[in-house]
């Protein structure tokens, strides 16, 4: 089998999850700037994690045949102080035109602070007048109906946004229909305590269909399986699944919507290293 | 997209639904064995939990709901970076 990972932290992660997620079929790593798990204290701080994601990242995983892009952002954890996300704000343009960078994310919602929704609304301006797809994180667990409502309010709001070019993440059962009846693309991640479970998620593609749905395992510094989309195949052909169907899912879907960044290019199997 | 019949399902579901609801019932035995006071959050599962008889379908969503903010206003503040799983209504969270 063949899968795109669209939404993995693998600056948190070891080298033995690289192997693991290449010997599943793993074909490229889509990496979302995140919060490190305490706040940075200065937007050197950030320059310095850009860095990290476009040029130590690419060249680790490049080590083990796997390509790897990312997202640029200040992750919606730090956007509390409106001057500050300002000055991480001005340093990103400086990065958007390296060669693995998809576009702006994962930006959004944490608590659903009008401070919040204020960097996100930057955030989407800065994706507009630079033309980069979107990566959006929804809140998590009490928040995140709320939050998936605050942000399409927000994306609606301006028309320089296409939909189809923003891909909304983390949709449970109570989120995922106003994400994709908006047009935009949404995508599910699969947690073991939180967010979906392979069954779930499965469950949302058999009732919504396939279309602009992606899997993903948002992997990071917390409890998470990296290579739980490989396991979801698994529960795919369990459920009567074809190979065809799963394929669609698993890596012809995020292969569609990355594809409109010039940026995210995969090497033909002739070229691949491993 | 869904070929399987029900008893499909229940073979291949059945036994880890039976083993997460008695989680579940060893969870609300635990809680009532522990000594002090509950928080909002026992009575948000115990609504979310009624969900599961009353809601016709879609209880997944149903249940999600029960522990889900519904309001539309953006907070003053962020009260922290954190989510506890259960939204303690209006009074405990403009708090």
């Amino acid at each position: 089998m063949r899968y795109i990972e669209p939404h993995a932290h693998m600056v948190s992660r070891v080298t033995d999850d690289y192997v693991a997620m290449v010997t599943a079929g793993c074909a490229a790593v889509c990496e979302p700037a995140f919060w490190a798990g305490f706040d940075r204290r200065s937007p050197q701080a950030f320059y310095d994690y850009f860095c990290q994601l476009t040029e130590h990242e690419p060249r680790r995983a490049a080590k083990f045949g796997l390509p790897h892009f990312c997202w640029l952002c200040l992750n919606p954890k730090e956007a509390e102080d409106p001057g500050f996300a300002r000055e991480v704000l001005a340093i990103i343009p400086e990065f958007l035109n390296r060669p693995n960078v998809l576009g702006i994310g994962e930006i959004g919602l944490n608590k659903n602070s009008r401070n919040e929704l204020q960097v996100l609304e930057w955030h989407v301006d800065l994706a507009a007048r630079t033309g980069q797809l979107i990566l959006v994180h929804t809140p998590h667990l009490e928040d995140k109906y709320k939050g998936t409502r605050l942000t399409l309010d927000v994306l609606r709001a301006d028309s320089r946004i296409r939909p189809e070019r923003v891909i909304i993440d983390h949709v449970e059962e109570h989120t995922v229909q106003m994400v994709l009846e908006g047009g935009f693309w949404a995508g599910m991640t699969l947690y073991p305590e939180t967010k979906c479970t392979p069954a779930r998620a499965i469950d949302i593609l058999e009732r919504y269909g396939p279309e602009r749905l992606w899997l993903n395992s948002a992997c990071d510094w917390g409890v998470s399986v990296p290579l739980i989309v490989a396991h979801t195949a698994l529960e795919m052909r369990r459920r009567g699944w074809s190979a065809a169907a799963v394929d669609r899912v698993l890596y012809q879907n995020p292969l569609q919507f990355l594809s409109q960044s010039p940026r995210f290019k995969l090497p033909t199997a002739a070229e691949a290293p491993v | 997209m869904s070929t399987l019949t029900r008893q499909q399902v229940l073979d291949l579901y059945f036994l880890a639904a039976r083993h997460q609801l008695i989680e579940i019932a060893a969870f609300l035995d635990r809680v009532d064995r522990a000594r002090g006071e509950a928080d909002f959050r026992l009575e948000a599962f115990r609504a979310a939990l009624r969900q599961l008889e009353s809601a016709p379908a879609d209880r997944a969503q149903a249940v999600l709901m029960a522990f889900s903010d519904p309001t539309t206003e953006p907070l003053p503040r962020a009260p922290g970076k954190g989510a506890v799983g259960a939204w303690p209504g209006p009074a405990r969270a403009a708090a």
